[in-house]
């Protein structure tokens, strides 16, 4: 009796860990296969393997086209996760320390863009931009990221803001900070990890985002884009080796997030 | 020719309505420079309200606020010569000891070694000079506070604002800072504006006491003169035990009032007007024969020797509670009056024990109904 309970809870837990491997190679399983067979010593990125070799790697950073994708998408991540940051930290501050009407509808407006796609976000603003004749551009792809990203940054900074935050800021008021210096000198220190924090993640979806860098750029192109050209000439580990690039480079830019984040909790825990 | 000194700080006729309550109701108050003013009532009087007004936190839908003369009812709270010390500290949590208390004076006209010495001045003051590298989460409840005292202090304000704030130490150290406080008040003789529910802090730090209740001041002295001839039957009730009888005033002789109460005569002095100043002020004339009236004895104002007293009737010891340097005595009289009496231990009678207690005239005080 006992034995068949034991075995049968064996079994249960079995299946378990079965059921979170097979999650786990589902999730992760295509990345590792894109990481190896960036590492492909030969033409197609298929099995057998055959390597290693990093001469992709070597092929990617002399592919000038690619190299100068690499770099729009840099700017227009930091350019853009900067605007956002601004924009929503300033937005966030505005509604938690001012008394204002219809302060939930002003909050509901500014998260709203989450709830729209990508797809017609970059659609809208073509639109718009055909309409004023203004042509496709990196600069129309930024604002489109901070149409994207500005929520975010709102609502992280919006979640930071406390009573307790608020009557440090009245205590420096009281002490004779003006404004802007309350804000430089106490508000931002204070939540300098959750404003990193929403940087790093606005930077990592802007850099990721293809479908309305795709829509509004014509001649400089992101990084999205470049690979989506070159995927359409057909597999080649090349691609893999960018994939593999962007991977390990959104994976650190999310870790330092996620320690930045934790290590605030712990903080005021 | 002789120039009266105008009040440093003049409260007039303030009103702050919350809804569905009147947090203050045409509240007028005035402070002399340099006295140490406690404001003194349970929640929801309005006591932090006044001074977060004061302060300039919150506006006043009516009445008028002058420093020093000048109306600053509509100043922020940077422009006002006040500075507060929060209840719960509010210091940087990101800066250090130092830089906590060199805030304020980064906003005034001084070179860096005059803030530099200014910043060690002023935590020397509070005893923290060791610590003021340390970042604040490094230090106790008691440091915390001195620090918020400390950056108060340093910006040199008119008026220091206290809010609550001994409300989270424990006993021994809220002493401990009660004689810091009052220490630092002589030194540097500011006006300090300290708000508290606590009656024995209000009478170790105040040279004024302020009363209030329902957004309203209903006693405004000494602690002294608070406590031994309050105003009001609440500000009798709020600064401490009493016993309370109430009655008609059957007869009154300049100050002094014959009560008569549902078991015979008692005789005491009619209370003072509210903001009575002085230790022995002249009584009010409020009270007229035919008034309800409530008279007002002090435990400690009890005595078992009827000599030049007058007594009261008969009562049983019902309870005996032992506080070390007293003991406290409850007994009922065989009317029903509660008694609450203070003795030394040495002269306490055991429970059941049938006893006659006397007082005189001048410990009765005869508050309104």
């Amino acid at each position: 009796m006992n034995i068949l309970s034991l075995r049968r809870a064996l079994s249960w837990k079995g299946l378990g860990l079965l059921y979170m491997l097979a999650c786990y190679g589902f999730i992760f399983l295509p990345v590792i296969v894109l990481v190896l067979f960036s590492f492909q010593d030969g033409r197609l990125p298929v099995p057998p393997f055959h390597g290693p070799t990093l001469f992709w790697y070597g092929e990617v950073l002399a592919n000038s086209r690619l190299v100068a994708a690499m770099g729009n998408s840099f700017l227009v991540g930091v350019g853009s996760s900067l605007l956002s940051l601004v924009l929503g930290f300033l937005a966030a501050y505005g509604l938690a320390r001012y008394r204002l009407r219809g302060r939930s509808l002003i909050r509901g407006f500014l998260v709203l863009p989450m709830a729209v796609s990508y797809l017609i976000v970059g659609m809208g603003l073509l639109v718009m931009a055909s309409w004023a004749h203004i042509a496709p551009s990196l600069w129309l792809v930024g604002i489109s990221h901070v149409v994207i990203n500005m929520p975010l940054a709102f609502a992280l900074c919006a979640a930071q803001f406390s009573e307790t935050q608020a009557r440090i800021e009245m205590a420096a008021g009281d002490l004779g900070a003006s404004l802007p210096r309350i804000l430089l000198q106490v508000t931002v220190p204070m939540m300098a990890p959750t404003l990193i924090a929403a940087f790093i993640l606005c930077f990592t979806l802007s850099w990721d985002e293809f479908l309305s860098a795709f829509l509004l750029s014509r001649f400089e192109i992101t990084l999205p884009v470049a690979i989506w050209g070159i995927l359409r000439g057909g597999l080649n580990p090349q691609t893999n080796a960018i994939g593999s690039l962007v991977f390990f480079g959104v994976v650190a830019l999310a870790l330092i997030a996620e320690a930045l984040l934790f290590r605030k909790k712990k903080n005021s825990a | 020719m002789t120039v009266t000194p105008l009040p440093h700080l003049c409260i007039e006729k303030i009103v702050k309505r919350y809804p569905g309550q009147m947090a203050l109701d045409h509240v007028s108050l005035s402070v002399e420079r340099g006295s140490y003013v406690v404001l003194l009532g349970p929640s929801g009087s309005g006591k932090t309200t006044l001074l977060s007004i004061i302060g300039g936190f919150t506006m006043p839908e009516g009445g008028a606020i002058r420093i020093g003369g000048e109306d600053v009812t509509a100043f922020p709270p940077s422009r006002r010569p006040t500075t507060t010390v929060f209840q719960d500290y509010a210091l940087f949590p990101h800066m250090t000891v130092a830089t906590n208390v060199g805030f304020g004076l980064k906003m005034k006209p001084m070179s860096p070694q005059e803030r530099k010495q200014r910043v060690q001045d002023m935590l020397r003051l509070v005893g923290l000079e060791q610590q003021r590298d340390r970042a604040i989460q490094a230090l106790s409840g008691g440091q915390r506070q001195r620090v918020a005292l400390a950056r108060a202090l340093a910006v040199d304000p008119e008026i220091l604002l206290l809010d609550e704030p001994l409300g989270a130490l424990d006993l021994a150290l809220r002493r401990q800072v009660q004689e810091e406080l009052r220490r630092l008040q002589r030194q540097m003789n500011r006006t300090f504006i300290h708000v508290t529910h606590d009656q024995e802090e209000a009478m170790a730090l105040a040279d004024l006491v302020v009363v209030m209740s329902h957004g309203r001041i209903e006693d405004v002295g000494t602690p002294r003169r608070v406590y031994l001839r309050p105003a009001s039957r609440f500000t009798a009730t709020f600064m401490g035990e009493s016993t309370q009888i109430t009655g008609r005033v059957a007869h009154r002789a300049g100050d002094v009032l014959t009560l008569e109460t549902a078991f015979g005569t008692i005789e005491g002095i009619a209370a003072p007007n509210p903001g009575a100043v002085g230790d022995m002020p002249s009584s009010s004339t409020v009270l007229q024969k035919d008034d309800e009236a409530v008279a007002i004895i002090r435990p400690e104002n009890f005595t078992f020797n009827p000599e030049n007293k007058q007594s009261l009737p008969t009562a049983t010891v019902m309870e005996m509670i032992f506080q070390g340097n007293y003991v406290r005595i409850l007994a009922l009289t065989d009317a029903g009056q509660e008694l609450v009496l203070c003795l030394p231990p040495q002269q306490a009678p055991t429970v059941g024990t049938r006893i006659v207690p006397c007082c005189s005239v001048d410990d009765v005080v005869i508050v309104p109904a």
